[in-house]
């Protein structure tokens, strides 16, 4: 036990004393995790409700599509992002061919891409009403039907479209874990008789096994919380079911109770996920960190690793860019470019603010959770880490009801009491904003920091400790240099992301208030997708100087890493 | 005159929250997106001085939101795209009846709620587009007919998830009852081209592609595809055309967006004031131009895309009804098999 060095002999009262005063930040960092799940909490309490045979039509009419249709979607995207994921990492950091440098973080430049935009874009190309089949039908005089050509807008374009921009989550951590992993382990086992790719699958995979599946959640809970792209692709899922439910049936307890299911179904992923590790440890035993040895390619083995690292980026990320400026070069005499900055900066701010509070936020909550791992903690934390998995909008509401409850009650109180009419102080405000921000967004940096964590000793805590220590200078002097990477992860992801997100926003924001985001959502929703492109464009370039800055400072996170190379 | 300098400033830090009328603004949510509604009320705040404050979204989500924010909404005015949304406004309770004669005189009685709570302040219809090398006009007639299996295979249209389709069944279930209409939607599902996807202007353009040889639209996003600055959708838009069903029974279904003043207005007079604007003559003529919406009144020529179609006959059929039978149609498409 860490805090066994509180307990010094100075009798009993004392003991106690420390015993209250050192729980108290416990009992904060507790509270405030409760604060975070109310709107996580309020959809789960929903189950409790009837929802007056609403359920029975959705299980005679659609409730089968969109079980099969998620599902479907889960196990493609999954598939599909562990691929695209995994081998990129692996081959950019243990190995090297020509533009293994340079893809090093293209490879995570996609992450910029919201989904709903390479939806658009991709339809736009591709449809039968785009250029491509346009072309197909004129070139070789051929009617629609004489020639085959996959459709966009179905079940597997939706997978590839989500697998496209979300496979850099499992890129990027798997990548932090290739480089923080220790040579000797890598070591023994060539010595032991592995082959390299034995070594890859037997030693270094199972040893990145948390980093793997903290990026594999990730892209899970993203694809069940998505809207816009199955949405646009007209694909029934559970998403477009609670919307359907909540506006077409009238019955926000159903649409609540859809979501609960939705929850319940991601707790059991996880906790399977949790339990499957049993008491495996994933933290180095060794501090040799010598710089990893890279394997130059030759031959065919160069050419396939080439094709298999550029392939994500020219589909995820060149070829819908490229499109979006084209549109946007087409349109650009329609836009309204006055409000253009007022709309980045908007962006910018917000972005800003949440990664930076997420990742205090981030820091401490893992940290306590490191110290004590009691099992509220534990349980709320787990809940909290629901809010990826929702989609933005459920968010919204969770969100709205209880601020708009406690702005009422304190305005009916101060009126009573006072006769000063307080109104809304929180709802319709910016705080009611970025609060939604970091009930959706903080797992992602939980999430990040924790695989972070995990992998420091915990004996570095002990001898911390018996240095003199207090669990914070610990935190300052000895994790926070050592999690450098898993830091600037978590905020960056975090960044990335509130730039993208856009129902939350949609629902929540003050008046006169607009972001990058809705801009494009309002023309896109007008089907006006070129005139769109603009700023669609602008929220990529915002993202991916983040996103190169992220990669780059992954490559130099390696703790004995030349930061020269 | 430190206390005078701390009592303004008091003041003006306290304006949003504590003041709860301030006569020269309103307050608006907004389902009618920013740049389809902006530039008219900029001309409102030039013409009376009257600041207006505006949040967009989507038309349920703000409804949730008016509702949850009760009696404390700073908001005065609810703008929604579809009548089935303004219906759901009323009966959520988040809007209050409004009996202005200015307004009543303008707009006819089947475009307005009949207690007040809300009106309508664009029309637009909602149509079948056909292919014009591959349909003879003449094959068309009515909504009826699309379920007929002639026309196995070769219609596009969004999916039932949208306001449009949701209000176009029911008004055939306030017509025609919820047997006839359910088994017409099942026999619309079988004739199907392809599964349903994308927007009404993806489904024009599916038609102009040869993917299907019908589209059911709203008339507006035709217009814009016509007006279009992209070359391929004027192109996709020049093959096909617009057939206005019924015109020998009950006329085009017809649509609005419109807008009602919520419960919670602080701010109702000017809030009036700005509906009243809308109504108006100059407002409903930059309405027609700007997105091809049929004005509300009659003395307000529509675009000239829109008079090119030439004249037709809408169904009189009071909006209301499209409210009342939403969530019915919703159900029904859901047991039709209508994605």
């Amino acid at each position: 036990m860490i805090n066994s060095v509180d307990r010094a002999p100075e009798g009993a009262l004392s003991s106690l004393k420390t015993g209250f005063y050192s729980r108290l930040p416990m009992l904060g960092i507790l509270l405030l995790c409760l604060l975070l799940s109310v709107p996580v909490l309020t959809i789960l309490t929903s189950i409790t409700s009837s929802s007056d045979g609403v359920w029975q039509h959705l299980y005679d009419t659609v409730l089968g599509d969109y079980v099969t249709h998620s599902l479907t979607l889960l196990v493609g995207v999954g598939l599909v992002v562990l691929v695209l994921g995994i081998g990129p990492a692996w081959l950019v950091t243990m190995t090297r061919f020509p533009g293994s440098r340079i893809l090093e973080w293209a490879l995570v430049l996609p992450l910029a891409m919201p989904a709903y935009i390479i939806a658009y874009t991709y339809t736009g190309m591709l449809d039968v009403g785009g250029p491509l089949q346009v072309w197909i039908r004129e070139t070789f005089d051929v009617r629609f039907g004489d020639y085959w050509f996959p459709n966009v807008r179905s079940l597997a374009g939706a997978v590839a479209m989500l697998s496209l921009v979300l496979y850099p989550y499992v890129y990027l951590l798997s990548r932090t874990a290739f480089l923080e992993q220790s040579v000797c382990v890598l070591e023994v086992s060539r010595t032991l008789g592995a082959s390299p790719w034995q070594a890859f699958t037997r030693v270094a995979m199972p040893l990145a096994r948390p980093a793997i599946i903290a990026g594999l959640s990730l892209v899970l809970m993203e694809t069940l919380a998505d809207y816009g792209t199955v949405q646009y692709f007209g694909v029934s899922a559970f998403t477009t079911g609670i919307f359907r439910t909540w506006f077409g049936l009238g019955s926000l307890t159903a649409a609540a109770q859809l979501a609960a299911v939705l929850l319940i179904f991601i707790l059991f992923l996880v906790m399977t996920e949790h339990w499957s590790r049993h008491k495996a440890r994933y933290h180095h035993t060794s501090n040799k960190y010598s710089r990893l040895p890279q394997i130059p390619l030759t031959g065919w083995k160069r050419a396939a690793a080439m094709i298999y690292c550029i392939l994500p980026v020219l589909l995820g990320f060149l070829i819908p860019f490229i499109q979006l400026s084209l549109w946007a070069v087409d349109t650009w005499h329609l836009v309204d470019k006055d409000s253009f900055f007022t709309l980045f900066m908007n962006s910018l701010e917000l972005a800003s603010i949440t990664a930076i509070i997420a990742l205090l936020l981030g820091v401490f909550i893992t940290y306590s959770k490191r110290l004590r791992p009691t099992l509220p903690l534990r349980g709320i934390v787990r809940v909290m880490g629901l809010g990826y998995a929702i989609p933005g909008t459920v968010i919204a509401v969770g969100v709205l009801i209880p601020f708009a409850w406690f702005d009422n009650t304190l305005d009916g109180w101060m009126r009573e009491h006072f006769d000063i009419a307080t109104g809304l102080l929180l709802s319709g405000t910016l705080i009611a904003v970025v609060f939604a921000y970091l009930v959706r967004f903080l797992p992602v940096a939980l999430n990040t920091l924790d695989a972070g964590l995990g992998k420091i000793k915990p004996t570095m805590d002990d001898v911390g400790r018996s240095m003199g220590l207090s669990p914070l200078q610990i935190l300052r002097r000895v994790h926070v240099p050592l999690l450098q990477g898993s830091l600037l992860t978590a905020s960056l992801l975090v960044f990335v992301d509130v730039l993208k997100e856009l129902p939350a926003t949609l629902i929540l924001r003050p008046f006169n208030f607009n972001t990058l985001a809705i801009r494009t959502y309002e023309l896109a929703n007008q089907e006006r997708l070129a005139e769109a492109s603009s700023s669609a464009l602008m929220i990529v370039l915002a993202g991916i100087i983040p996103v190169i800055i992220l990669s780059k400072s992954i490559s130099r996170s390696r703790p004995g890493h030349d930061s020269s190379t | 005159m430190l206390r005078k300098f701390t009592l303004t400033l008091l003041a003006v830090c306290c304006t949003p929250y504590c003041v709860p009328a301030l006569a020269d603004e309103v307050n608006i949510y907004s389902a009618r997106q920013e740049n389809l509604i902006k530039p008219i009320l900029d001309i409102f705040t030039e013409r009376t001085g009257v600041t207006v404050n505006l949040v967009t979204g989507s038309a349920d989500e703000l409804i949730q939101r008016l509702t949850l924010e009760g009696d404390n909404s700073p908001a005065d005015m609810l703008i929604a795209e579809d009548v089935g949304r303004l219906y759901r406004a009323k009966e959520a309770g988040v809007l209050q009846a409004v009996e202005s004669a200015a307004i009543n005189d303008i707009i006819p009685a089947q475009y307005r709620d009949s207690e007040g709570y809300w009106y309508g302040l664009t029309l637009r219809s909602r149509v079948i587009i056909y292919d014009r090398a591959r349909v003879n006009p003449a094959d068309l007639s009515t909504y009826a007919d699309l379920a007929d299996p002639k026309w196995d295979n070769k219609i596009c249209v969004r999916s039932s998830g949208n306001i449009y389709n949701q209000s176009l069944v029911a008004s055939m279930i306030s017509r025609n009852g919820v047997e006839a209409t359910e088994a017409w939607a099942t026999g619309l599902v079988a004739n199907f081209g392809r599964d349903p996807q994308g927007g009404d202007r993806e489904q024009i353009s599916a038609v102009a592609a040869g993917q299907c040889d019908l589209a059911i639209s709203n008339t507006y996003y035709f217009g814009g595809m016509l007006k279009s600055t992209n070359e391929a959708e004027r192109k996709a838009a020049a093959a096909v055309a617009v057939f206005f069903p019924d015109q020998n029974g009950n006329g085009a279904h017809m649509n609005i967006s419109g807008a009602g003043i919520t419960k919670a207005a602080k701010n109702r007079d000017a809030a009036v004031q700005l509906m009243e604007f809308l109504a108006g003559e100059e407002a409903q003529a930059w309405y027609a131009e700007v997105n091809n919406e049929f004005p509300v009144r009659a003395d307000v020529p529509a675009s000239e895309v829109l008079q090119s179609w030439g004249t037709f006959k809408a169904d009189n059929l009071a909006l209301e009804e499209l409210g009342i039978h939403n969530a019915e149609a919703v159900r029904l498409m859901d047991r039709a098999g209508w994605q």
